[in-house]
């Protein structure tokens, strides 16, 4: 049914319809009539940030444990270039956001009215697409359109300008049912010859491996449920990305773990040595690979991915498949079964067994001893204490990001939200507010720095005023850990702006924004801490004193192999073989 | 602390110069790209090869489907095969674009491109450019008595011929559409 209606009573409808519940924004000048609509309703729930990045962020937490997209109403000017960092962690990240942007009215756009910005020009490289509208007939059709844009094919963000003068008119309101079909209609079912190749490819391969991503998560339960089937019917070992942890259960009996820059020991060595690698969902990103021409040298490659351009950009690939997760896998074990659910199992049994002997480097090994919490005992403790609760984690981006990958569990997708692609200090604590926004009963942790924890500090506001019982558990050893790690290996030790003096006390700040405020720096305390922070029915800052120069290994050094790692003083070095005597 | 033996602050490489080796001949390939007509369209496809560093050559870009709101864009750009296929993979992942042919590999085409030259000169070399003109079938479409504004359609390489013959002749300025281009037969 068609209705006349003002646009930003349009705006309100076209959300609803969308079956959006929550917003996350900030008012201005230029969008007062659509939250004039907000004000008049009751069935979306619209959360008030402290800055629009953290919106944006908190937009993408609710977008990556639930599937669905996040939201984001936010002002003209300042209110969207604040925006802009979010959008962008969105886009490398492809993660499903719809922004709704405040702008001057039409006849003065170009005028540089107050808050004017080229939002549409400013946005256009950040978003997957953009409009401004510019007809308050067309603006529900807009909308609709974008909630498909940003969730069909590769999901990533997208963004609608939205004049005040077209908020304020009336036009006819299109419900979705109506909008004509978009054009936009990726293709998700993969070529067949090339899934037949893949899996001739999968019976015969001596040394195979699947190396799995982000695109496993965004295409819903159902890619997940089909990788574990594979993996357990072929036997074949796994490994994912940053991204993509949680697909496959850290349980499961063929886990490697997480491979890349700080990925574990045996994945890394088993991507150099494997005869054929199964990329699911991932994009050879330059934190997986390492140095390209010494990647993975003697294996063929299956690649596949819902975004054709991801195919072929960094390393070719043997067998392009491009197409979405679940419909591929589907087909991948459909025709694997009635070709008689064959692999090469001897030569299956030698590689594992040497993945084993991989394994027993233990990479991850590390000696808690003194009185000073190392931040991965931290971990370790807090992985032992909430690991059994229905618990989300993000993270903020440094040293203690990739220590979570490594020493924390996760054993089924949506539960872990991490800024990958762009790296976004300030990404996490905001994000957590957005998680338990959209899981209002679980356990919510941001495992953050102090440095990152910083940037998006004044969303402690928000958590306190919609009472979210987010944990910020921060790892603060009062460096910009990762910045000084690198500094230390390659910079001569020249340890240039990468410590903090005047650092807040997080407890006393945690009381001045109504929240509780803990502090442990003795290893015997930690576990009480945690608990305490557990229980505790509210926001919670908990300020961690860890070693103040610990290194995050292992680490494939820039422009190294991956059989190049550095290790931890603590891995059994005896472990090594031949081959791995050329790691330093 | 960890015990590292590798020399400390010994790299120079960083992590982010990691471009692919792959083959490193360059083509030339003429793309035609159907977009919806609509408002920063062209803006997006400018946007994405300053973006991710490709070349452009030549631009053209019309409606072409006033009913359908289509424009046609005709792109010539260089780049390896890596990175040709990179720039059509990435030109149809733009939402408004609707259909991304590549010329050089899809048959023969037809390419034309429009110039008008204004070439100033007197007696001898005035005759002489319009013999010339004549000769490549240039039409006069604006005479003074000291200058002609000469106009030419076609390939490229034969309005480069043009130009380079009218040069000597007292060629002061010159306008070119870049190419337009259709596949040949159907």
């Amino acid at each position: 049914m068609t209705r006349q209606m003002t646009g930003a009573k349009m705006v309100v409808q076209a959300l609803k319809d969308q079956g959006v519940d929550v917003i996350f924004g900030y008012p201005g000048g230029a969008v007062l009539p659509i939250y004039d609509e907000v004000f008049q309703q009751n069935d979306i729930r619209h959360i008030l940030v402290r800055h629009e990045q953290g919106a944006v962020h908190a937009a993408e937490g609710y977008a990556r444990s639930t599937g669905k997209p996040g939201v984001v109403l936010v002002t003209s000017g300042p209110g969207a270039t604040n925006a802009v960092t979010g959008l962008t962690d969105a886009l490398m990240d492809s993660i499903p956001i719809v922004v709704l942007t405040g702008q001057v009215p039409t006849f003065m756009i170009g005028s540089d009215a107050f808050q004017e910005a080229d939002t549409v020009g400013i946005t256009r490289p950040c978003t997957k697409h953009n409009w401004l509208v510019k007809d308050t007939d067309r603006l529900s059709g807009v909308i609709h359109e974008a909630f498909h844009v940003a969730s069909a094919g590769r999901p990533g963000p997208v963004l609608i300008d939205i004049p005040k003068d077209v908020q304020f008119a009336s036009g006819t309101y299109t419900p979705p049912q109506k909008v004509r079909v978009s054009h936009y209609q990726p293709q998700v079912k993969g070529d067949m010859e090339a899934i037949t190749e893949l899996v001739a490819a999968l019976e015969t391969a001596k040394r195979p491996i699947f190396y799995t991503g982000g695109g496993v998560i965004n295409s819903g339960p159902a890619a997940s449920q089909l990788l574990r089937e594979l993996v357990e019917a072929t036997g074949v070992p796994i490994t994912s990305t940053l991204m993509g942890l949680g697909a496959y259960p850290a349980s499961g009996k063929h886990w490697l773990g997480m491979l890349g820059m700080h990925g574990l020991y045996e994945a890394n060595m088993a991507m150099h040595d494997c005869d054929l690698m199964i990329n699911i969902g991932a994009r050879f990103d330059d934190r997986i690979t390492g140095r390209l021409d010494a990647f993975s040298p003697g294996s063929k490659k299956a690649h596949i991915d819902i975004d054709p351009s991801s195919i072929n950009k960094v390393i070719k690939a043997d067998i392009p498949i491009v197409g979405d997760v679940a419909h591929v896998l589907e087909d991948l074990l459909k025709v694997w079964k009635s070709r008689g659910r064959k692999v090469n199992r001897e030569a299956l049994t030698k590689w594992t067994a040497k993945i084993d002997q991989w394994r027993k480097v233990d990479c991850l090994a590390f000696k808690q001893i003194g009185n000073v919490i190392k931040p991965q005992h931290a971990l370790e403790r807090l992985e032992a204490l909430t690991k059994d609760h229905d618990r989300y984690i993000c993270t903020e981006v440094g040293q203690h990001q990739m220590w979570a990958a490594q020493y924390l569990t996760f054993e089924d997708p949506n539960r872990w939200m991490t800024s990958g692609g762009l790296g976004t200090m300030g990404y996490g604590f905001p994000s957590s507010i957005g998680v338990q926004m959209a899981h209002p009963e679980a356990l919510v942790i941001n495992v953050a720095g102090e440095a990152s924890w910083l940037m998006n500090m004044q969303e402690m506001g928000t958590a306190v005023q919609f009472r979210l019982p987010v944990k910020q558990f921060i790892l603060n050893n009062e460096r910009l850990g990762m910045v000084r790690q690198w500094q230390e290996l390659l910079h001569g030790e020249r340890y240039s702006h990468s410590w903090s003096e005047a650092l807040p006390d997080f407890v006393k700040l945690a009381e001045a924004f109504g929240a509780k405020g803990i502090k442990c720096d003795d290893p015997a305390d930690l576990d009480d801490a945690i608990m305490e922070m557990i229980n505790h029915d509210g926001p919670v800052i908990f300020d961690c004193l860890v070693e103040k120069h610990e290194n995050c290994f292992p680490m494939i050094p820039s422009g190294k192999a991956h059989n190049e790692m550095l290790m931890g003083e603590a891995s059994t070095k005896d472990a090594i073989d031949n081959k791995g005597a050329v790691m330093v | 602390m960890s015990a590292l033996k590798i020399k400390k602050g010994a790299t120079k490489h960083s992590a982010y110069n990691l471009r692919p080796t792959f083959s490193d001949v360059e083509e030339s390939h003429t793309l035609a790209v159907i977009v919806d007509n609509e408002a920063g369209v062209l803006a997006r496809v400018i946007g994405l090869f300053s973006g991710r560093g490709y070349n452009i050559d030549s631009l053209t870009v019309a409606e072409i489907d006033h009913e359908g709101h289509t424009s046609r864009i005709t792109i010539v750009t260089t780049g390896t095969p890596q990175v040709i296929e990179q720039i059509k993979a990435q030109l149809g992942r733009i939402v408004p674009v609707h259909e991304v042919h590549d010329l050089t590999v899809e048959g023969r085409s037809v390419e034309r491109e429009l110039a008008l030259l204004k070439v100033e000169g007197k007696d001898e070399k005035r005759v002489e450019a319009l013999r010339l003109a004549d000769i490549f079938r240039a039409s006069v479409v604006d005479s003074t008595l000291d200058s002609f504004i000469f106009e030419i359609t076609g390939t490229p390489a034969k309005i480069d011929a043009f130009a380079d013959l009218m040069r000597p002749l007292g060629l002061s300025d010159m306008a070119r559409t870049g190419v337009a281009a259709l596949p040949r037969g159907i």
